[in-house]
């Protein structure tokens, strides 16, 4: 009888670290061929048109843009969560009242009519983000309440939030009674990078900033070493004379205020006015994009590319093949699957034994 | 004592060529080993010689890659515990597996594979406590309990099994010398009832007193086999280690009755944080400079959280309860009171004074980035990794610290040299308090020697030391005055020419000092 062993390593494996995430794609794709197979569309054509056609045009490599954007900003806030081991799973509700916040000034006055309304849009959806972050953070730390229930259900209650908004007193008064607010003023919409080529705005910009200077924070600054100190090992932190309750409300205000400016940017940039629901999920599939991209920001930009490609593919695949859009989510489920998966390779190697030839035996209680 | 071996000479356990290897390790090569009826045989050896491997092997809790074991003459494989027990091997572990929560009645239930009703199990438990000298309540609670009535739990859940071998592994480490001398008592009852014991320990004085023979490891391969009553505690360390083992030199601290206290306890009292921590009563203490005060005590009676007090881990309520070089430290973190000039040394190394998945000079950034943060820090935190490295390559260096990559993360190191790294990384600091918990816990008798000898030259250059241990014997080699932590409570430092084992042991036990001093006095 063949045996298939995973045997610890003495130290992690940093080929395997930064191969998993290929793995993990390379299975995805299996795994999604099969799945098309099924559903009796030929698999290459549908890979194409998932994953290379929407490459082919300049309009979509915008598109792309637009939609990597929000993903790469929360998902480079949500590595500092992670990483300091503060589960935050809210960026959906982050985003949603970040958008709120930064729509105050165009909504309610729209007559405020100056340069200056942009940038404190974009404070304002900041601030509203990390104020909403903040909450999980104080109920953790002041209750040492589960971060991952009660940030999970403040999404809800900010989607909800934003539903009554644009239904009632934030409705558009010309609007038909649509659920609407006004469409934003010039002076208030985000400007396109490229106006002559495509749609991609500033957003696009401010996630690749949040990127390069989270991942000069996390590899070369005392606070990232704190950030994952804390992290891996809090009782250490706390002998290295760091506070955690302190790093609960950084963590969750940092992911929350970039969150924030992913809500405002898409609400300012792609769509130019509140709606009930302002977003696909962007929240919830950062957190794809945070793990996939190992938690680094440099990562998480490529990560987040990978991750709005399947939107587009979803929204390609609809109209060519006639599949369903689901099947976006069930690649991006699917993706998250095999990456936690693959990063067992990380801290283990495969071992195939045969019994009769070698007794090696006891492999979980082994201190090699 | 009467030490006459009963043994009959016929043979109980005999191991032959028993081998096992983890990676490129091999942590047990080709040992034999014969235990005879109504012996106890001592297994001796440094840590990581393979003492601890080969009695999982033997408890069927390791499989061995290679040799035979026998068993009353009939060649056996030993799978599982289970199967170990159910021939009649027992095991008393060196960390117990007891749930606080529960009886000490329940606790034995629950490793006894039958549905036995409690009180039955309650009733048997008595009679082997009262039949082998073992005095404990059936229904209390664990959670109570001293170690050595845990201890006590553990060894009855193994007699309970009636087994004709039982392995002890550093019972003693946990144990006042007195609570010591009364499971002595019971061994010897063991093996007069014909019982074998396999008795693994590193204190040479109770192996020479108790044990018939002797098997010797070093680096997974057996050594010698001797009588230990035949040898020194000398001949027998140098067989464990190899080599002869450096002596500390300890010179008289410079006596000055105006010499500064730079590290004083005024009134320290802290409630229990949880159900099962220790509350701290009213803890007064000074260390002058050029001194080293030892805190003897058995575990789990208030050191960890009296450390906690100490380091700032936790803040007291006034600032002069801690006074650090003549100022208040009580209201500062463990940064600030590092800026003061205080280094600490946790007893936990990984987790706790060392992040396991980091590297060494990530690790040394840990505790210095507050004291050293001109050096290791530019503009802006960023951290100098250059410098960072020099400065743990030299501690690396100082401190001996043997390592398999130019710079590995702390797990990948033994415990040995971790704890020499993180000795070495708050003595390159020089610091003018130095507090250290456990200070040479598992670490080979080589290492622990430079450890001891470097705490020793630090106060001897004008530091304040203080040593916190289980260890009896490194702190009457180290300290200049002993004190005792019973119950959250700290004894009077007794000076080092007035202290005995004796009159330690006693207050270790919970005798007042008054007592004490009259059991000095009379010994």
């Amino acid at each position: 009888m063949m045996r298939i062993e995973l045997v610890k390593r003495p130290q992690h494996s940093v080929l395997f670290s930064a191969l998993s995430p290929f793995i993990a794609f390379g299975l995805t794709l299996v795994a999604g061929a099969i799945l098309f197979a099924i559903l009796g569309k030929n698999p290459a054509s549908a890979l194409y048109f998932y994953f290379i056609d929407p490459l082919t045009e300049v309009w979509s490599l915008h598109e792309l843009a637009i939609k990597a954007a929000p993903l790469i900003l929360i998902a480079v806030g949500l590595s500092v969560c992670f990483l300091s081991n503060n589960w935050n799973i809210g960026a959906e509700g982050q985003f949603v009242m970040g958008a709120v916040a930064g729509s105050i000034l165009p909504v309610l006055f729209p007559e405020f009519q100056s340069w200056i309304v942009l940038p404190l849009m974009m404070l304002m959806g900041i601030a509203g983000g990390a104020a909403y972050g903040a909450i999980p953070a104080w109920l953790k730390v002041r209750f040492s309440t589960n971060e991952i229930l009660s940030s999970l259900m403040l999404v809800y209650v900010a989607q909800l939030f934003l539903d009554w908004l644009v239904r009632g007193p934030w409705r558009n008064p010309e609007g038909y009674n649509f659920p609407e607010t006004r469409n934003f003023h010039d002076y208030a919409v985000l400007p396109e990078i490229l106006s002559s080529s495509g749609r991609a705005h500033w957003g696009f910009l401010f996630a690749l900033i949040a990127a390069v200077v989270l991942w000069f924070l996390l590899s070369r600054t005392l606070k990232g070493f704190e950030i994952k100190l804390l992290g891996q090992s809090p009782r250490a932190g706390r002998f290295a004379g760091f506070s955690s309750s302190k790093m609960v409300f950084f963590a969750f205000m940092t992911a929350g205020g970039l969150a924030g400016l992913a809500g405002i940017s898409e609400v300012a940039g792609a769509i130019g006015q509140l709606r009930p629901v302002i977003s696909p999920g962007y929240g919830f599939t950062a957190i794809i994009v945070a793990f996939l991209g190992r938690l680094n920001p440099l990562g998480i930009v490529a990560a987040g590319l990978v991750l709005a490609l399947s939107y587009l593919g979803g929204e390609a695949a609809q109209i060519s093949i006639g599949v369903s859009d689901k099947t976006a989510r069930v690649f991006q489920g699917m993706l998250l699957f095999f990456v936690l998966a693959s990063d067992a390779l990380i801290h283990y190697q495969i071992r195939i034994t045969r019994p009769q030839t070698e007794r090696t035996g006891e492999v979980s209680h082994g201190n090699a | 004592m009467s030490k006459q071996p009963k043994s009959t000479g016929e043979i109980l356990l005999d191991v032959r060529g028993l081998t096992k290897v983890f990676g490129t390790l091999k942590a047990c090569d080709s040992i034999d080993l014969t235990i005879e009826k109504g012996e106890i045989h001592a297994l001796l050896g440094e840590n990581g010689a393979g003492k601890s491997t080969l009695v999982k092997m033997l408890f069927g809790s390791l499989e061995p890659a290679a040799g035979e074991i026998s068993w009353n003459g009939s060649q056996v494989t030993i799978t599982s515990p289970g199967q170990a027990r159910s021939i009649g091997i027992g095991m008393v572990f060196q960390h117990f597996s007891l749930f606080e929560a529960l009886t000490a009645a329940e606790n034995i239930a629950l490793s006894l594979d039958d549905d036995t009703p409690i009180s039955t199990i309650a009733e048997k438990a008595r009679d082997l406590s009262e039949a082998y000298g073992l005095p404990l309540d059936p229904y209390s609670l664990v959670g109570d309990l001293s170690v050595g009535e845990r201890q006590r739990i553990e060894i009855i859940r193994c007699l309970l099994q009636e087994p004709q071998l039982i392995i002890l592994d550093e019972p003693t480490s946990v144990l006042t010398p007195q609570e010591a001398d009364r499971l002595f008592e019971t061994l010897e009852r063991l093996r007069s009832e014909g019982k074998s014991i396999l008795y693994i320990s590193h204190r040479l004085d109770e192996v020479k007193r108790l044990c018939d023979r002797a098997t010797v490891l070093r680096h997974g391969k057996v050594v010698d086999h001797c009588d230990p009553s035949k040898e020194t505690a000398a001949s027998l360390a140098s067989m464990m280690v190899g080599s002869e083992v450096k002596q500390i030199v300890r010179e008289a601290p410079v006596k000055n009755d105006d010499s500064e206290a730079l590290l004083e306890i005024r009134g320290l009292s802290r409630a229990a944080a949880t159900q099962f921590s220790i509350a701290l009563r009213d803890i007064w203490l000074s260390v002058n400079a050029g001194e080293v005060i030892g805190i003897a005590g058995v575990a789990g009676n208030g050191q960890g959280e009296f450390f906690e007090a100490i380091s700032g881990e936790v803040l007291q309520d006034s600032a002069e309860v801690i006074r650090i070089r003549h100022k208040g430290a009580g209201l500062l973190d463990i940064s600030g009171r590092r800026q003061m000039g205080a280094a600490f040394v946790p007893e936990e190394r990984l987790g706790h004074g060392a992040a396991p998945a980091m590297r060494l000079s990530d690790n040394l950034l840990l505790s210095r980035h507050a004291t050293d943060g001109s050096a290791f820090l530019g503009s802006l935190g960023v951290i100098r990794t250059d410098t960072i490295s020099q400065a743990s390559q030299k501690i690396i260096e100082d401190m001996d610290v043997r390592k398999s990559a130019v710079d590995p993360e702390a797990s990948a190191l033994s415990g040995g040299n971790l704890q020499k790294f993180i000795v070495g990384r708050e003595l390159s600091r020089e610091p003018s308090v130095m507090i250290v918990n456990q200070p040479t816990w598992g670490v080979d008798a080589g290492a622990a020697a430079h450890i001891r000898q470097a705490l020793i030259n630090l106060s001897r250059s004008g530091s304040a030391v203080l040593i916190i241990s289980q260890d009896l014997d490194e702190l009457f080699e180290v300290s200049d005055s002993i004190c005792v932590m019973h119950d959250g409570h700290l004894s009077e430092p007794v000076p080092i020419a007035e202290a005995t084992y004796e009159k330690v042991g006693l207050l270790m036990g919970g005798a007042d000092a008054s007592a004490a001093t009259h059991a000095g006095g009379t010994a």
